[in-house]
């Protein structure tokens, strides 16, 4: 299946700000976040389709995945 | 309580009162500078220093500013903004609360602080300077930590919780403390070039739902510190949503956030599921 991958704010940094992937069916997103050599605690939103998501959340045909770091700071 | 009123009405100036009359008054009848402001608002004298608000916030809604209590949990680099701007709106009452003192790092960005202030609580320097600002503001320093123990008794009489922490877990704390006081929560958080903003009203979980992912430490924040820009911009998007809560107008950012790149210079904006008890809430009407 086919999907576009949307990074964000430091998470462009030596990838790209957006790409299309081809992946197995049913992939989660958990595996998209390893496959970037991103940990999970660097993970602040995820975003399916514009909609908050899951790490756990398989991925489906022409979804679009968007992942920014966590922001805390004040 | 006349005397004082005519002696306000006699100094109008285009139909302002400025802010020598108020001084004038606060010294002649040994009042608070509170007290004049709140004898001028309720009889309708429009204090000169808020002109600049006019036609945006009547003389009503300055009052109902003035009549607020909002709480800014956090007196740094968004804190001191937040301060700032919330006492030039002309906000009555502020409860501000942070444990810590000036250092050296904090000078690139925290607005209450210069060198001078190094080692002294951020709280007092937040107190001083709304004081400076408008001396009608009262600010209620509370130099400590905001925890779930403390949270309620801090909270009293605030009608909105001003988020300007810069820990993930206090946050969260103050979240369940708003959500059980019923108070709205303006949550912000920056690191380097990036911020968001979102407001959460009881019953909501927006904070909770934009940290579901967080086991323990801090964001980027902790590798790219925070410059003197991005407090800034996102302490003002908070006081903007204060500003709307307090008079019931615009869009809030209600389960949705504002996530700012300064970098890029984007802007996006991320939607969050309704909370779940406003479903429960239907079901019960539709049955």
């Amino acid at each position: 299946m086919q999907i576009t991958l949307k990074l964000f704010a430091t998470f462009r940094n030596g990838r790209f700000k957006i790409a299309e992937q081809e992946l197995p069916e049913g992939t989660d997103v958990r595996a998209v976040v390893l496959s970037l050599g991103l940990t999970e605690e660097e993970i602040g939103i995820v975003m399916i389709n514009g909609r908050h998501g899951g790490l756990d959340q398989a991925l489906k045909q022409n979804d679009t995945l968007s992942l920014f770091p966590l922001v805390g700071g004040g | 309580m006349d005397e004082v009123l005519s002696f306000l009405k006699s100094s109008l100036r285009d139909g302002l009162l400025p802010w020598s009359a108020q001084d004038s008054a606060a010294r002649q009848f040994t009042l608070r500078y509170a007290e004049v402001e709140k004898i001028a608002l309720e009889n309708g004298l429009f204090p000169a220093r808020y002109q600049r608000n006019r036609n945006m916030i009547s003389t009503e809604e300055q009052l109902r500013l003035f009549n607020s209590r909002i709480a800014v949990i956090g007196c740094g680099g968004l804190g001191g903004y937040v301060i700032e701007e919330l006492a030039r709106l002309g906000v009555g009452q502020i409860v501000a609360i942070d444990p810590d003192i000036f250092e050296e790092h904090n000078l690139n960005r925290q607005i209450l602080s210069y060198p001078a202030i190094l080692g002294m609580p951020k709280v007092y320097a937040a107190l001083e300077r709304a004081s400076q600002i408008n001396p009608a503001v009262t600010v209620t320093a509370v130099q400590d930590s905001f925890c779930v123990m403390n949270g309620f008794e801090l909270l009293a009489g605030c009608q909105v919780a001003v988020d300007a922490l810069d820990s993930i877990s206090y946050r969260l704390e103050l979240a369940e403390v708003c959500n059980i006081a019923g108070i709205p929560m303006v949550h912000g958080a920056i690191g380097g070039w990036y911020g968001h903003v979102a407001t959460q009203f009881p019953g909501e979980t927006t904070v909770q739902q934009i940290y579901r992912h967080w086991v323990a430490g801090k964001g980027i924040e902790q590798q790219l510190g925070n410059p003197a820009f991005t407090p800034a911009v996102v302490a003002s998007l908070e006081v903007a949503e204060v500003c709307k809560i307090l008079l019931g107008k615009g869009e809030l950012l209600r389960n949705r956030k504002l996530s700012i790149d300064l970098l890029a210079m984007e802007i996006h904006e991320i939607s969050y599921a309704p909370a779940p008890a406003a479903s429960v809430e239907l079901v019960v009407h539709a049955a």
